[in-house]
């Protein structure tokens, strides 16, 4: 065998490794839902979405779960959006280059390796403790926007980076001040990144466990969260606390529970990647 | 009249991005107060070396080692998973595939990351360690295996997508120049771009292991909750991050030794991470615009 052969062996050889390293991940992702679907299909009824929680698996309900998901989504963006965008907009359109730009951009590239549990821990503090808040859906949602706000931040200054110098000083031209240019102007014509962001990390938020188990969220809350004040539970506690269960009932219902959680992400992460798409084609500079 | 509104809506600006800088103090004061006063109680002598971990039991015992044991041996196992396999898939994305495949597949492999833990959790527990115990008989139901293999998937598209980008970003120059003296895809990938494109990877690499050591749920769920000083990987074990959980569950007073150790640990996760993320930061800002 020549040099030349062989080495063209390695490379197909190589290229079969390859097709099958990337096909491994789609596979297991699909054995993973599809063993999920199995599980869970035949729990899914709007019984199982309209009961409490209970000590028996086919009376338990995840009513209070998705409801306490839901406050948490729309609190958590009310705290996040505005915070993270303003940020946003602030380190790319104001911030003059120099050790204080420095030292922002350092701490929230550091942020954003901060493991989750360790905002749970800070909400602990902070939020329960000093500010009295107990394990309420307030002090969870601020936990979660601290923990989304340097993703948020990040793709809101690609974003603005991605608006081309021209439009700005167009608007400058017309005599329009900073702030009317940066409003009517280079948000509008960046919110598409803006939002895609957003969204991304709401959808993070959404799923995430450890810090809200942390700050005090119930597996067992047995009544539905009328004010940010309440006490409250979200789909991946009532997940975590049935897979945590013996009987084989729970596990149906986790799977379940599984299900409907999923979808919201696929969801959320489906608007994102269209509305990336759909700016993508509409803008052209 | 529209000087002071500019100057207002700055400074409002100005205080959203002061946020992030008083989140990190916050968490470095936090996790300081506690763990001081925690280290009153017990010797930090004590907390390095002790090879017990009992803070819950009537004979206690405030040794780290089995915890950080733990976390390590799950991040090994997760990264011996993820590396060999992201690796291949950047590879073979950036120089092996058509632009097509290219682009539909990527943006599929990032659902893995977008999956939230505590289904990998469930994955891990009910579907790997059932199938693991097939070719283990007596490994037991929770173990680091699962919950590291597992984890491992979970990190792919950490790795993938970030080296994918590293290597796409190599200048076509470079490839050509290879191609021209008659080098294979597979030679021109290992001689040439996967060296030129080592900072990216490396920086890949390592926030795919600062995620895996942070990562909760899916050890929380399937590696069991007993400290134990061991690489075996069919015992159950717990991570740092399964033992602030395990407490978290349960009713812990504020003040008390067990409250405090839960920051004390915590403490210890966020200095790994804390050294992982500067590391890839100083790579990255060093390394970078290498080629333009």
């Amino acid at each position: 065998m020549t040099n030349a052969t062989k080495n063209r062996l390695i490379d197909k050889t190589f290229l079969m490794f390859g097709i099958l390293a990337t096909l491994f991940g789609i596979v297991i992702l699909c054995i993973f839902i599809g063993n999920i679907f199995a599980d869970g299909i035949s729990r899914l009824s709007f019984d199982f979405l309209e009961s409490l929680p209970s000590r028996k698996p086919e009376k338990a309900g995840i009513l209070t779960a998705w409801t306490g998901t839901l406050w948490i989504l729309g609190l958590t963006t009310l705290v996040a959006f505005p915070l993270g965008v303003g940020a946003g907009i602030y380190l790319e359109e104001y911030a003059k280059k120099g050790w204080l730009s420095n030292i922002l951009e350092i701490n929230i590239a550091n942020l954003a390796g901060v493991p989750s549990i360790i905002y749970g821990l800070l909400g602990l503090e902070i939020f329960v403790r000093v500010m009295g808040l107990g394990g309420s859906l307030l002090a969870g949602s601020f936990t979660l926007s601290l923990l989304i706000l340097p993703i948020i931040i990040v793709s809101t200054r690609e974003a603005i980076k991605a608006v081309p110098k021209s439009i700005k000083e167009a608007a400058f031209a017309l005599g329009a001040t900073k702030w009317q240019a940066i409003w009517s102007q280079i948000l509008p014509a960046s919110m598409g990144g803006i939002l895609t962001g957003v969204i991304l990390s709401i959808s993070r938020a959404i799923g995430e466990t450890a810090p809200l188990i942390v700050v005090g969220a119930l597996a067992y809350v047995p009544f539905v969260a009328k004010s940010p004040m309440d006490e409250f539970t979200v789909l991946p506690i009532q997940i975590f606390n049935w897979v945590s269960r013996p009987q084989h009932g729970f596990i149906v219902n986790a799977a379940a529970a599984i299900l409907i959680l999923l979808s919201i992400t696929f969801v959320m992460n489906g608007i994102a990647v269209y509305l990336r798409n759909r700016w993508q084609k509409k803008v052209k500079w | 009249m529209n000087k002071t509104r500019e100057y207002i809506i700055e400074r409002l600006l100005f205080l959203c991005a002061a946020i992030t800088v008083f989140t990190t103090i916050s968490i470095i004061l936090v996790l300081l107060v506690e763990a001081v006063g925690f280290f009153q109680e017990v010797s930090i002598i004590d907390f390095l070396t002790d090879k017990e971990w009992t803070p819950l039991f009537a004979d206690k015992h405030f040794g780290i080692l089995p915890l950080v044991c733990g976390t390590l041996l799950t991040t090994f196992i997760a990264i011996s998973v993820a590396l060999p396999i992201g690796l291949t898939i950047a590879i073979y994305l950036s120089e092996y595939a058509p632009k097509s495949f290219r682009k539909i597949f990527k943006p599929l492999l990032e659902v893995l990351a977008a999956v939230p833990t505590v289904v990998y959790g469930f994955f891990a527990l009910l579907v790997v360690s059932p199938f693991l115990q097939k070719f283990f008989p007596e490994m037991s139901g929770f173990n680091s295996l699962s919950a590291g293999i597992v984890m491992g998937i979970m990190i792919i598209p950490f790795i993938s997508s970030l080296s994918e980008d590293a290597l796409y970003a190599v200048p076509k120059s470079l490839r050509e120049a290879a191609y021209g003296m008659g080098s294979t895809r597979f030679q021109t990938a290992f001689k040439v771009t996967v060296p030129a494109a080592s900072s990216g990877i490396v920086v890949s690499i390592i926030l795919a292991l600062s995620r895996a050591i942070g990562e909760t749920m899916i050890v929380a769920i399937a590696a069991g909750q007993q400290p134990r000083l061991t690489l075996d990987p069919t015992v159950p074990i717990e991570t740092i991050t399964a033992y602030i959980v395990q407490v978290s569950m349960g009713d812990v007073p504020h003040g008390s030794l067990e409250y405090k150790t839960i920051f004390a640990a915590g403490i210890t996760l966020f200095v790994f991470t804390f050294i992982l993320n500067n590391i890839s930061f100083y790579i990255k800002k060093k390394y970078q615009e290498k080629y333009d």
